[in-house]
C-alpha cells in the first residue's frame, strides 16, 4: 500500500470515528451491511472507470449504461422470461461490445474519449427510455429468482455477497493492473503514449482492451444495481454514476492525465464516497446538501494531495542536486 | 600557445567584461576554481568545455542568478563581488538560450517588445502598433532578418526564431550577447545565417560569448577560444591557433580516438539487410524514395532539415503510414504496419526526440529497457521484476550508464545517459537493423564518443546501422557510406573517397557532387 493509499485509509477511519461518536448507529450491523453493499456496487463500476482513466481516457457513459443494461436485464428475465444465466452472459457481452466500440472509435478513428463517451451518455439514456416507453422496468408481483437474488442481493454470514464479489474482482484486477504485462502497458501508455508506441507496444489494442474491461465491469455492476433496486425507471436510474466512478478514482490518487493510480486507491475512494453519503444521512444533514459535501471533500482531498506532491517533488529535487553535486561533477 | 589568459593583448581598449579569480563551490564540488577571463568590446569568444566543466555556473554568475564565493566580475569598468539579475541586465548582458523563450502564438514585434510595448495616449493603454513596427524594423535589419515584424513566430524556422531572440537582446541595448548552444538543433544552411548574424554583432562593437559543442563553428566565428575544464581555465587559444584538435585536446586532455576508430576504412560490408523501394512518405507523397542498407555498415543519412529523413525512418519503423512502395528485410518483403511489427522483425529506432518518444521519463531505467520486450521478462504474463533488473544491470554495465541504480527514474539522468537507456533497450534484443535519428544531439563529447563506439561495434557484429545526422563532422567522421536526401528523395550516395562537406552540401541542395573518379559512388 502506498503512502497515498494509507493517507486515504486514515482519513476514512477518522471520518468513521467522528461519525460514530456523534451517531453510534454508524457501526450497527445493518448500516455496515447496507454501506458495504453500496461500496461493492459502486466499487465494481469505479474499477472499470479506473482502467480507462489510467490510459488517460475517460468513460462518461457508464451511468447511462447502468440504466440501459439494467433495464434490458430485467426485461430479459422478467418480461421475456429468458433464463437468467443466459441473460447475464448476454448483458456482459453487450457491455464488452459497447466498450469495444468506444475503444475502436477512440484509437482507430482518433476521436476524443470525452466526446465519444459523452455521446454514449446521451444515446444509451435515450435508448433506455425509448425501450420502456419511459415506463418502469420491474418484476411482476411474486416473481422470484432465488439463485440470482442470493448471488446479487443476498448475504452470507452478515456480509453482502456483492461485497464478496467486489473483493474477488478487486484481487483479480489488482494483479492485472499491478503485476501483469498488460498492466505495465496501461501505465506506460498513460504516462506517454507516443513513447510506448515507439517501444513497439500495440497501443491501440491495449487502449481498446481497457474500454472493454470498463464495459464488462459496468455491465456487471448494472446487473447488481438492477437487482438492488428491483425496479428501474430509465430516466433517472444510474444518473451521475459516471461522476461517482470518476470521483472515486480521483480521490484514490488517479490522475486524469493518465499513468497514475492504484487499485487499492480506487476502492478506498469508493469507500470514502459512500461513507460521506452515509454521514449525510446519519448526521441529519439535509440530503439536498449531499452533492455539496461530496464535492467539497473531493476538492480538499485532491488539493491536499497535490500540495503534498509538490512539497515532496521539491524535497526530492533538492536531495538529488545535493547528491549530483557531491557525487558526479563530470556528468 | 597561450595558457595564461590575462597577458593576451587583444586591444588597447579596456575589456567590456572581465572575471578575476572567480570561485564558486557547491556542497561537495568546486564548480569554478579561480577562473579568469576577459571579453573585449566587439570580440567573439568561443567558450567550450565538456558538460560539467563549469559553463552553466559561469552563465549563472554572468546572468546574476548565482553569486560567486570569491573573485570579482567587472562589467564596463564597474567591479562587482557578484552580479544581481538587475545589474546584469542593466549593464547590457543578454542571453540567447538553447531553448528559446518566445511566445509562438504572437508575432515577431510583440515578442521583441513584450511587456515594453509603446502605448497610445489615453486611458485604454492600447498598443501603438505603428510605432512598434517602426521600432522593430531597424532591429530586424541589424540581425539580417528576411521576415517582417508581423510574422507569427510559430511560422519561423528555428534560426529565424533565434534572430528574434537576438533582436530582442539588441532592443535592450545589449553590449554582450551570450549564445548558449545556439546551433545544436539548426540544420547546416540555417547555421550559416546565425554565424553571419554573430559577425554582424561583432562589426557593431557588441561582444559575443558563443558556447557550442560544434567545434568547427567555433573555429569559424571566434576571435579567441576559452576552454573550461573541471571548473578551471584549461587554456586560451588566440585566433591563429584555433583549431579543432587543439580545442579537443584542451577540453578532455586527450585526443578523441573513438571517432577515428569508428570510421576505420577498408571494411567489407555484407549483403543488403534492409531495402526500401519506391517508398512514399506523408512528407513527400509524390517523391518515392529508395535506399539499401547493408549488414555491417554505418550508412549516414544527411540532408537539410525537412528533406524527409526523419519521415523515412518513421516509415521504416512502422510509426508512419507507408503510402506506397515496399520494404524488404533480408530479401523478404515486410508488411511493416506498426512499430510493433518492426520491433518483432528486429528493426529498431532510436528516435530524434529522446524525451517525447525515446524513453518514458517517469519509468525506471529497468522498466524502460524491458518495455519493448516485456513478455520475455514475464512468467504467465506476470512481470518478473527480477528478470527486468537482471537485464537492466547487464546493459547498465555494458553501456556504462551512470545512475545510482537501475531502479532510478530515467527522467533524473543526464541527456547522454538517457540516450544510452534508449540504446540499451534495443541492444538487449538483438537488433538486425538499427536506425538512429540524431543520436548525439545535445550530448557532451565524452558520451558522443561512446555512442560512436557503440554504433561501430554494432556494425562489426553484422547489424545494419542507419544514422541520420545534421552534424556534418559526425556524418563524415562516422559513416561508411553517406546517403544524402533532398526533397524527399536520395539525391546521391557517397563512398568514403568522395566524403567532403562540400559534396554533402551539394547533394543536400540537389546539385551534383565533385567526385574523385568518373565512375564514382553516386547512384
Amino acid at each position: 500500500m502506498s503512502k497515498k493509499d494509507l493517507g486515504l485509509l486514515i482519513l476514512i477511519l477518522v471520518v468513521g470515528a467522528v461519525v460514530t461518536a456523534i451517531n453510534p448507529r454508524f457501526l450497527s450491523t445493518i448500516n455496515l451491511a447496507n454501506t458495504s453493499n453500496l461500496v461493492a456496487l459502486f466499487g465494481i463500476l469505479s474499477i472499470g472507470q479506473a482502467f480507462v482513466i489510467i490510459t488517460g481516457g475517460i468513460e462518461l457513459s457508464v451511468g447511462s449504461l447502468v440504466a440501459l443494461l439494467g433495464t434490458l436485464f430485467i426485461d430479459f428475465i422478467a418480461v421475456r422470461e429468458m433464463n437468467w444465466p443466459l441473460a447475464f452472459v448476454l448483458i456482459i457481452a453487450l457491455g464488452a461490445v459497447i466498450g469495444f466500440v468506444h475503444g475502436w472509435l477512440i484509437t482507430r478513428l482518433k476521436m476524443q474519449p470525452f466526446v465519444v463517451t459523452l455521446c454514449g451518455l446521451l444515446i444509451y439514456r435515450g435508448v433506455a427510455r425509448f425501450y420502456t416507453a419511459d415506463g418502469t422496468a420491474g418484476f411482476a408481483f411474486g416473481q422470484n429468482f432465488p439463485d440470482l437474488e442470493f448471488l446479487t442481493a443476498g448475504r452470507s454470514g452478515g456480509l453482502p455477497n456483492s461485497f464478496m464479489a467486489l473483493i474477488v474482482i478487486a484481487i483479480v484486477m489488482w494483479v492485472v493492473l499491478h503485476r501483469s504485462v498488460f498492466g505495465r502497458y496501461l501505465y506506460a501508455i498513460g504516462k506517454n503514449e507516443e513513447a510506448a508506441k515507439y517501444s513497439g507496444i500495440r497501443t491501440g489494442r491495449v487502449v481498446i482492451a481497457a474500454y472493454v474491461i470498463c464495459g464488462v465491469l459496468t455491465a456487471l455492476s448494472a446487473i447488481y444495481f438492477a437487482m438492488y433496486t428491483r425496479s428501474i425507471s430509465p430516466a433517472s436510474h444510474g444518473q451521475f454514476y459516471e461522476l461517482y466512478a470518476i470521483a472515486a478514482a480521483v480521490l484514490g490518487g488517479f490522475s486524469l492525465r493518465g499513468g497514475e493510480g492504484s487499485l487499492v486507491g480506487v476502492i478506498l475512494g469508493t469507500v470514502l464516497l459512500q461513507e460521506l453519503q452515509n454521514l449525510v444521512n446519519l448526521l441529519g444533514i439535509p440530503s439536498s446538501l449531499n452533492f455539496a459535501v461530496m464535492g467539497g471533500v473531493i476538492l480538499i482531498g485532491v488539493l491536499v494531495d497535490q500540495q503534498w506532491g509538490v512539497f515532496r517533488a521539491r524535497r526530492r529535487m533538492m536531495e538529488a542536486t545535493r547528491r549530483n553535486v557531491a557525487g558526479a561533477p563530470a556528468e | 600557445m597561450n595558457y595564461s589568459d590575462t597577458s593576451f593583448a587583444q586591444s588597447t581598449t579596456a575589456p567590456f567584461l572581465s572575471l578575476e579569480a572567480v570561485r564558486k563551490t557547491y556542497p561537495g564540488v568546486v564548480a569554478l576554481d579561480g577562473f579568469s577571463m576577459e571579453v573585449g568590446p566587439g570580440e567573439v569568444i568561443g567558450l567550450v568545455g565538456e558538460n560539467g566543466a563549469g559553463k552553466s555556473t559561469l552563465m549563472k554568475i554572468l546572468g546574476g542568478v548565482t553569486r560567486p564565493d570569491s573573485g570579482t566580475v567587472t562589467v564596463d569598468g564597474v567591479a562587482h563581488d557578484g552580479l544581481t539579475v538587475e545589474a546584469s541586465i542593466g549593464s547590457g548582458i543578454a542571453f540567447v538560450h538553447q531553448e528559446l523563450n518566445l511566445f509562438e502564438n504572437l508575432d515577431v514585434a510583440a515578442n521583441i517588445f513584450f511587456g515594453r510595448e509603446p502605448l497610445k495616449a489615453g486611458p485604454l493603454r492600447l498598443v501603438d502598433r505603428v510605432r512598434l513596427r517602426e521600432m522593430v524594423a531597424p532591429l530586424l535589419k541589424r540581425v539580417g532578418a528576411n521576415f517582417s515584424a508581423d510574422t507569427p513566430v510559430a511560422s519561423l524556422s528555428l534560426a529565424q526564431q533565434q534572430m528574434v531572440e537576438i533582436a530582442k537582446a539588441l532592443s535592450i541595448r545589449a553590449r554582450l550577447v551570450i549564445l548558449d548552444e545556439p546551433t545544436s538543433s539548426l540544420p547546416i544552411a540555417e547555421t550559416e545565417k546565425l554565424l553571419d548574424v554573430i559577425k554582424g554583432l561583432r562589426a557593431e562593437g557588441i561582444s559575443v560569448i558563443f558556447i557550442s559543442h560544434r567545434l568547427h563553428e567555433v573555429e569559424r566565428v571566434a576571435d579567441r577560444v576559452v576552454v573550461l575544464r573541471d571548473g578551471m581555465l584549461a587554456g586560451t587559444l588566440p585566433k591563429s591557433e584555433i583549431n579543432h584538435d587543439q580545442m579537443v585536446k584542451l577540453m578532455i586532455g586527450r585526443m578523441l580516438k573513438e571517432r577515428e576508430k569508428a570510421a576505420e576504412a577498408g571494411r567489407a560490408p555484407g549483403g543488403v539487410a534492409l531495402s526500401a523501394s519506391a517508398v512514399r512518405t506523408t512528407a513527400y507523397p509524390d517523391h518515392p524514395v529508395s535506399l539499401e542498407l547493408r549488414r555491417g555498415e554505418i550508412l549516414g543519412l544527411a540532408g537539410l532539415v525537412g528533406s524527409g529523413r526523419t519521415e523515412l525512418a518513421r516509415v521504416l519503423f512502422g510509426i508512419d503510414e507507408r503510402l506506397g512502395g515496399s520494404v524488404a528485410l533480408d530479401g523478404k518483403t515486410l508488411g511493416v504496419g506498426s512499430a510493433a511489427d518492426a520491433v518483432a522483425n528486429g528493426i529498431f529506432l532510436v528516435p530524434e526526440d529522446r524525451k517525447l518518444t525515446g524513453i518514458l521519463l517517469d519509468l525506471s531505467i529497468a522498466q524502460n529497457i524491458s518495455l519493448p520486450n516485456l513478455p520475455a521478462h514475464a512468467k504467465r504474463s506476470l512481470v518478473s521484476t527480477g528478470a527486468e533488473i537482471a537485464t537492466a544491470e547487464k546493459q547498465k554495465k555494458a553501456l556504462g550508464i551512470k545512475a545510482p541504480s537501475v531502479l532510478t527514474r530515467t527522467g533524473t539522468l543526464s541527456g547522454g545517459n538517457q540516450q544510452k537507456v534508449v540504446l540499451a533497450k534495443w541492444l538487449a534484443m538483438n537488433p538486425k537493423v538499427m536506425i538512429l535519428d540524431e543520436p548525439t544531439r545535445g550530448i557532451d563529447i565524452g558520451a558522443k564518443a561512446e555512442i560512436y563506439g557503440l554504433m561501430r561495434s554494432l556494425a562489426d557484429a553484422g547489424v545494419a546501422v542507419l544514422m541520420i545526422s545534421s552534424d556534418m563532422e559526425e556524418v563524415i567522421g562516422v559513416s561508411d557510406r553517406i546517403a544524402v536526401m533532398h526533397e524527399g528523395q536520395v539525391s546521391g550516395i557517397l563512398d568514403r573517397d568522395d566524403f567532403s562537406q562540400e559534396n554533402v552540401l551539394l547533394l543536400a541542395v540537389g546539385k551534383k557532387p565533385r567526385l574523385t573518379q568518373a565512375a564514382g559512388g553516386v547512384q
